[in-house]
C-alpha cells in the first residue's frame, strides 16, 4: 500500500473535545459538528483493516485527533512490549496525533493482559522503573507523552511518596507533560480521604497539556465509607466541574476531554457535554484577556 | 529489587483472576482492615469488562444460551484463558472451541459453529483491506486460469458445520420468533467475507468449502477443482468459481 | 480420485472458468431460482458494527458482574425454539439427556 499523503498539522485546540465512539462515527460524518477535536484509544485501531480504519481516516482529515493509550502498562514492573509499543508508533505515524497520552498503571503481567488500569505503589524503586518506560516510550514515539493520573481503589502499604510527588517528579526527570484528569482527583479524594482542593493546590498545573472529565459511580465499602468507581458512564459529576473550573483559573484554557466509554448516549447527549466545558473554557479565556488588559 | 515489584504485581493479578484467592497483602489496610470491597472493584473491573468484550463479539451466540447462562460460560473462559495482548480485538478467537468444549452447554450442539460464524465475522471485520480482481482483470487471466494460483480476500474464511448454522444464525439476529422453528436437514458450510465495508456470510454450495479451502492453502485453479471434486462429487466448478468472483473473494494470483 | 482427474482435466477447467465469467457478469441470479438462497445467498443478519468496533476502554465497570456458575446454569435463550432434524431441540429436555453424569 502506498503511503498516503501527510495531514499536515493540526493541532488540538484549547476547546472541547470527545472520545470517538463507533456509534457516533456516522453522526460525526453526516452532521460536520462543531467540535475541536476527538480522542481515540488507541488499541481499538489496531486491526489490519475495515470500517475502523475508513471512518478514522475520514474523521482525521476533518478534525485533529488526540492518541491515548490504554495498554502500554507503563507502571508495570516488567519490561514493555516493544511489539505493542511498535504498534503505537505505526498508529502515531498513520493518523499524526497532536496529542498522544498513557496512565500511571500496569495492566500487564507476565503474559496476561489484564484489562483493567491497575495501580502501583509510589516508592522510589518504582519512580526509576516508570521514569526508564516514559523515557524508552518518548525516545520510540519520537513525541512528548503526556501521563494521565489515575483513579484508585486500594493503596500501597509500601508507598513512601505522595501521588502528587511522584508525578512532579517523574515530568523532573523524564520531561513528559501531564494529563490531569478532573475526575479521577475527585474520585481519589473520596476513596482516598483527601481533600480534592489540595491535591490540586498542589499540582504541577504549568505541564499540564490536556484534561479529561468524566462520569464516576457512587457506592461505598464494607465500613460503609465512600468508594467511588470511574466508570465513565454517565455525565460529568457536578462536583467536578466546580474543581475544573478552579482547575483552568490556573492552568488556563487546556484542550478537554469528555470520556464516556460504558452506556454510550446518543451523539447530541454527548455534544452537549463538550459543550458545557467550552462555555467554561470560553469564560476562562475571556478573564485571561480582560487581565491582560488591565496589566497593560 | 525489581524482582519485588513483579512478585507483588503476580500476587494482584492471580488475586483478580481466581475469585477464591485472598487479597494481596500488599495493600494498605484500612483502619486495620482489609479492603476486600476495594480490591474487588478491580476483579469486577476485568472480569466485566471482558464479559462484556465477548458478549459484544458473540451476540446470537449469548442470545441462543441467554444472558446469565453466557456470562457464566464466558467468566470461566476468562478465567482460563485470560487475554495475552492489549489489542483486545485478537481476544476470543479461541472462544468457540471453548464453547465446544464445555459440557453445560452440550445441549446446544450448535452453539460452538455460531460462535464460529460469529468470530469469521468479527475477524474479517478488522480485517487487512484489498480490492477484489475485478471482471476485467479475471477476464485478462484467459487460458491461464486453469494454472493460475489464487490469492482469496484477506477477510475471507470458511466456516464448516454439520447443523444449518447460518440459517440459525439469522434467525437469531432477526430475532422476534415466537413460533418453534423447524431447521432445515444437514449442515451448512459459510464464507465470511468483506468485500468491502461491510461483512457478507454466504451459503457454500456442496463442496464450496474444499474448493475454498483448497485455493487458501495455495492450489492451482486445477489442483483446487480435482480437490473438491474429490471430497464431493456433485461439485459444480462453474458455479462455485462464478459465486467467488461475483462475492469478491478472489483477490489477486500468487 | 483418478475419474475425477478426468473429469476436471485442464479443458474442462478452462471452459468452467470461462462458463463462471459469463455467468458473473450477468445480473440475473447465477443460480437456479430455488438454489438462489441456499447458494451464495447473502445472510442479512442484523450483526452491528458498534458490537464489532467495541473494545477497550479506559473506565471501569460499575456494575457488579454476576457470578454464575454455569454448572448450576441451563441455557435458557432463543434455543428453546429451535428444532433440529431428529426431534432434538436446544431446550431444556436435551439438557438432560446429553448432560454427562454428575
Amino acid at each position: 500500500m502506498s503511503r498516503p499523503a501527510s495531514l499536515g498539522e493540526s493541532p488540538i485546540p484549547r476547546t472541547s473535545g470527545v472520545g470517538l465512539k463507533p456509534e457516533h462515527y456516522r453522526d460525526i460524518l453526516d452532521g460536520a459538528p462543531d467540535i475541536g477535536w476527538f480522542e481515540i484509544h488507541a488499541e481499538n485501531y489496531m486491526g489490519a483493516g475495515g470500517p475502523p480504519h475508513a471512518y478514522l481516516t475520514a474523521i482525521r482529515e476533518r478534525y485533529p485527533i488526540s492518541l491515548h493509550g490504554v495498554g502500554l502498562s507503563i507502571g508495570g514492573a516488567g519490561p514493555l512490549d516493544a511489539g505493542h509499543l511498535t504498534r503505537l508508533r505505526v498508529l502515531a505515524d498513520r493518523y499524526e496525533p497532536a496529542l498522544f497520552s498513557e496512565h500511571l498503571a500496569w495492566s500487564s503481567h507476565d503474559t496476561v493482559y489484564l484489562n483493567d488500569l491497575l495501580p502501583l505503589p509510589y516508592t522510589d524503586e518504582t519512580l526509576a522503573r516508570v521514569c526508564e518506560h516514559i523515557d524508552q516510550v518518548q525516545n520510540t514515539m519520537k513525541r512528548q507523552m503526556l501521563l494521565e493520573n489515575p483513579s484508585t481503589y486500594i493503596a500501597y502499604a509500601e508507598t513512601t511518596m505522595r501521588e502528587v510527588d511522584f508525578l512532579r517528579e517523574i515530568v523532573r526527570r523524564t520531561g513528559c507533560g501531564l494529563l490531569l484528569d478532573v475526575n479521577n482527583v475527585f474520585v481519589q479524594a473520596a476513596n482516598h480521604g483527601f481533600g480534592a482542593d489540595d491535591y490540586l493546590d498542589d499540582f504541577p498545573m504549568e505541564h499540564v497539556g490536556e484534561i479529561h472529565l468524566g462520569g464516576h459511580a457512587d457506592d461505598s465499602d464494607e465500613d460503609g465509607s465512600p468508594l467511588l468507581i470511574d466508570d465513565h458512564g454517565r455525565e460529568v459529576a457536578d462536583p467536578v466541574w466546580t474543581l475544573y473550573a478552579r482547575t483552568l483559573g490556573r492552568t488556563g484554557a487546556v484542550p478537554t476531554l469528555i470520556e464516556w466509554d460504558n452506556d454510550v448516549p446518543d451523539w447530541p447527549t454527548l455534544f452537549a457535554e463538550a459543550k458545557r466545558a467550552d462555555r467554561l473554557l470560553a469564560a476562562q479565556a475571556a478573564t485571561a484577556h480582560a487581565e491582560r488588559v488591565v496589566a497593560t | 529489587m525489581t524482582s519485588d515489584g513483579l512478585q507483588r504485581e503476580g500476587a494482584f493479578a492471580h488475586a483478580i483472576l481466581d475469585a477464591d484467592a485472598a487479597v494481596p497483602a500488599a495493600l494498605a489496610h484500612r483502619d486495620g482492615r482489609v479492603p476486600a470491597r476495594r480490591f474487588a472493584v478491580y476483579r469486577n473491573n476485568v472480569y466485566a469488562g471482558l464479559i462484556n468484550t465477548l458478549e459484544s463479539r458473540f451476540p446470537a451466540t449469548a442470545k441462543l444460551v441467554g444472558e446469565a447462562f453466557f456470562r457464566a460460560m464466558s467468566r470461566e473462559y476468562v478465567e482460563t484463558t485470560p487475554p495475552v495482548s492489549a489489542v483486545l480485538l485478537n481476544y476470543g478467537a479461541d472462544f468457540p472451541d471453548f464453547i465446544g468444549g464445555f459440557p453445560p452447554a452440550s445441549a446446544v450442539p450448535y452453539l460452538a459453529d455460531v460462535a464460529r460464524i460469529e468470530w469469521a465475522w468479527h475477524a474479517a471485520y478488522h480485517a487487512a483491506d484489498a480490492e477484489p480482481l475485478s471482471q476485467e482483470a479475471l477476464t485478462a487471466l484467459g487460458a491461464r486460469a486453469e494454472a493460475a494460483a489464487f490469492k482469496l480476500h484477506p477477510s475471507a474464511s470458511v466456516v464448516r458445520s454439520r447443523y444449518p448454522v447460518i440459517t440459525i444464525w439469522e434467525l437469531t439476529m432477526r430475532g422476534g420468533e415466537d413460533e418453534p422453528v423447524r431447521l432445515p436437514a444437514g449442515g451448512e458450510d459459510a464464507l465470511v467475507l468483506r468485500p468491502a465495508l461491510q461483512v457478507e456470510v454466504r451459503r457454500l454450495p456442496q463442496g464450496g468449502a474444499a474448493f475454498i479451502d483448497a485455493l487458501m492453502a495455495g492450489a492451482t485453479l486445477q489442483d483446487a477443482a480435482v480437490a473438491a471434486a474429490g471430497q464431493e462429487p456433485a461439485f459444480d466448478l462453474a458455479a462455485n468459481l462464478a459465486g467467488l468472483m461475483r462475492s469478491g473473494a478472489l483477490a489477486g494470483t500468487r | 480420485m483418478t475419474h475425477h482427474s478426468k473429469s476436471l482435466s485442464g479443458v474442462a477447467v478452462a471452459g468452467a472458468f470461462a462458463a463462471a465469467l459469463g455467468l458473473a457478469a450477468t445480473t440475473t441470479p447465477a443460480f437456479a431460482a430455488d438454489e438462489q438462497e441456499k447458494c451464495f445467498g447473502v445472510a442479512k443478519a442484523g450483526a452491528n458494527d458498534c458490537a464489532a468496533g467495541a473494545g477497550t476502554t479506559c473506565a471501569g465497570s460499575s456494575t457488579i458482574d454476576y457470578q454464575g456458575n454455569a454448572w448450576k446454569l441451563v441455557p435458557k435463550g432463543t434455543c428453546t425454539t429451535m428444532e433440529l432434524p431428529g426431534g432434538r431441540k436446544g431446550s431444556l429436555t436435551a439438557l438432560d439427556r446429553d448432560n454427562p453424569p454428575a
